[in-house]
């Protein structure tokens, strides 16, 4: 009988095992469920959305029709994209700083850098609504540099998470490779350019994508820094919600998970790629 | 002919670090187109004075000079000198060939030039067709041809070699050790090497510096390091050495003799300076004692041919014995109760069934083969 021909399972052979199998699947399911409800209601044909009525694309339709919901997409993508870029250059170099000098109070300067990880969001909001609102920071500039006070926050949040996956993949260095380029004839820049960098564009690739991520999603410490015309997409969201949650809400929020996965596969791919080739040694 | 300038002068450089001395008033000159290498146990001070060569250190006191020119406000990508990194440090993100045409690159060397220089490197060093390989697709000893080639291709008035051949399984560093010497020979640059591996340094060297704390304890060629070395220190390190003390009670310009209560009276046959009376010690080589069974001709007589009555000869048993097939190792318990190691050849297929462990045995040497060291 075919059932006791196949071959024994192995005693770590785990993946193979039915208990196994069942947990995985079930921590599976309690991880993607809530997700996948909220995609498959996206089609749902019903404007209340508690019960299936059938398939439409109408609120797609709808969701990309909606001049305020664009509008808050395109200020959270914009936000994220700079948020990203200034937190990977500051989160960059905050990290060499922290690799390679000694200097005095290193460890707190190092738990400072940590701070905005550790914060409460909440904290983090009230203390930025205060700080521009003090500062007088302008509210009434034109698209898009009324996203800077948005922005500056996301920095503060973002570019201690790059420092640390930085900072991270530079203790795996072999400080002899930037000494020999230093011999073949590079500058202190070349070398870093040319042998440090690469080094680190794994971390940097995942840093990247840490902050994009985390800006793109913030909802709280947006909340407190955004003004009437600076609505991103999860605030937009929030208050759409307040009033009914309509199968256009879901199909908005789909479009960003497809973003959010579109951006973590690239990214991924592109590190593993890197991952290989920076192997060696 | 005015006297050759040498390539590298070290003159009276210490190097520290905080409250620790690397390297103590060291002073070195070293010839073009030496095989130059720095040997010494870690911690040494010889890869700090090669870093300060390189540039990667700067000496705290004293002058490092290259062709003449003082390195002091030169930084390591502007000196003349290249050096083979002991992890060989080959950039993992690059192929052979971008690896060893950086340095061209940097220089500015473009097209068929460096297209050119890189293939030629890379035929010295036999790794021709490798160019397009990743480093992660090359074996140890082919990541250090990479590293060497990227240096040689430069074109350097010194090549540097820190540590070499350490990361290496035994038959590809022998096979190394002539390779590197060839590969010298060929190209005419100056090597410096550093290693603690004193097969390493005896079988690629023209001369050697023995280090010890930060100090050079030797300079001399392999030859003479081994067959006359300088002090205990270097005796010990370089080879393996019986040493006995003793005290020095006869000292003429043909004839010297010490009294050693270990290892009995030592003739040598030819003169020592120090005093008479003083303290000095005996060092003789294991393969440099004959070993016989009591009873033979020498036994009998009680001396060594070369030497008057009762000298240069001694009893024992052997306690340990280990046969490495081309020779075999005894360790013997002299009658004054210290041990002696013997080593002998095993020129016939049998030769190691000669004795064995408990055998009473009897040694001599020649009067020319001890060496009386004064510190």
């Amino acid at each position: 009988m075919a059932l006791f021909n196949r071959t024994p399972i192995a005693p770590l052979d785990y993946t193979r095992r039915l208990w196994m199998r069942s947990w995985v699947g079930l921590v599976l399911l309690f991880l993607y469920l809530p997700l996948i409800t909220l995609v498959a209601f996206s089609f749902n044909d019903s404007r209340r959305n508690i019960v299936w009525r059938g398939f439409t694309l109408d609120y797609y339709d709808k969701a990309l029709n909606n001049a305020s919901l664009m509008e808050a997409l395109l200020n959270s993508l914009t936000i994220a994209a700079l948020a990203t870029l200034a937190s990977v250059v500051l989160g960059a170099m905050a990290a060499l700083w922290l690799w390679r000098f000694r200097f005095p109070f290193k460890a707190a300067a190092e738990g400072v850098m940590a701070l905005p990880i550790v914060v409460p969001e909440i904290c983090m909001g009230v203390a930025m609504l205060v700080f521009f609102a003090k500062i007088g920071f302008p509210s009434d500039l034109v698209w898009p540099f009324n996203l800077g006070a948005i922005t500056i926050a996301h920095i503060t949040f973002c570019f201690p998470f790059v420092t640390m996956v930085v900072r991270s993949r530079l203790t795996s260095f072999n400080r002899e490779e930037e000494e020999a380029a230093k011999d073949l004839g590079a500058s202190e820049w070349q070398a870093l350019r040319d042998v440090l960098l690469p080094h680190m564009m794994p971390g940097l690739v995942a840093g990247a994508l840490l902050a994009f991520t985390l800006s793109l999603d913030d909802f709280v410490i947006t909340f407190f820094t955004s003004g009437p015309n600076t609505i991103t997409f999860p605030v937009k969201i929030y208050s759409m919600v307040r009033f009914s949650v309509t199968p256009e809400v879901n199909a908005a929020s789909a479009m960003v998970i497809a973003i959010t996965v579109l951006f973590t596969t690239i990214a991924l791919k592109l590190q593993s790629r890197m991952g290989i080739s920076a192997q060696g040694h | 002919m005015a006297e050759k300038q040498p390539i590298i002068e070290i003159r009276n450089v210490s190097k520290r670090f905080g409250q620790m001395t690397a390297v103590d008033n060291v002073s070195l000159n070293i010839m073009p187109g030496e095989f130059f290498v720095l040997l010494g146990p870690s911690g040494c001070g010889k890869t700090t004075l090669l870093r300060m060569i390189a540039g990667f250190e700067l000496p705290t006191e004293g002058q490092v000079l290259i062709d003449g020119q003082d390195m002091a406000r030169v930084p390591p990508n502007k000196r003349p000198v290249n050096m083979v990194f002991q992890s060989y440090a080959v950039f993992p993100h690059m192929s052979v060939t971008d690896n060893v045409g950086y340095g061209l690159k940097i220089a500015g060397v473009n097209g068929s030039e460096r297209e050119a220089r890189v293939k030629e490197a890379l035929e010295l060093v036999k790794l021709d067709g490798f160019g397009a390989r990743q480093p992660n697709q090359l074996s140890g000893g082919q990541r250090q041809r990479v590293a060497l080639a990227r240096s040689l291709v430069m074109r350097p008035k010194v090549l540097l070699l820190d540590e070499p051949l350490s990361a290496l399984d035994a038959k590809l560093r022998a096979q190394m050790q002539f390779e590197l010497a060839d590969l010298q020979d060929a190209v005419g640059i100056t090597f410096i090497t550093v290693t603690h591996d004193q097969d390493e340094a005896l079988s690629m060297a023209g001369r050697i510096a023995v280090m010890n704390k930060g100090d050079v304890a030797q300079l001399a060629t392999p030859s003479d390091l081994y067959e006359f070395p300088a002090n205990r220190f270097v005796a010990d390190f370089v080879g393996s050495v019986n040493l006995f003390e003793g005290k020095l009670t006869l000292d003429e310009p043909d004839r010297a003799s010490v009294d050693c209560p270990g290892l009995g009276k030592v003739y040598l046959n030819h003169g020592v300076t120090g005093p008479h009376g003083a303290d000095v010690w005996v060092a003789i080589r294991p393969e440099k004692i004959y070993l016989h069974v009591p009873g033979d001709g020498k036994a009998i007589r009680g001396a060594a041919e070369d030497a008057p009555e009762g000298h240069n000869f001694a009893r024992g048993q052997i306690k340990g014995m280990s046969y490495l097939g081309d020779i075999t190792l005894f360790d013997i318990k002299l009658e004054s109760g210290a041990m002696l190691r013997v080593s002998r050849p095993n020129i016939s297929r049998h030769d190691q069934e000669d004795f064995t462990w408990d055998d009473k045995v009897s040694m001599h040497w020649r009067s020319d083969s001890p060496v009386v060291l004064l510190s």
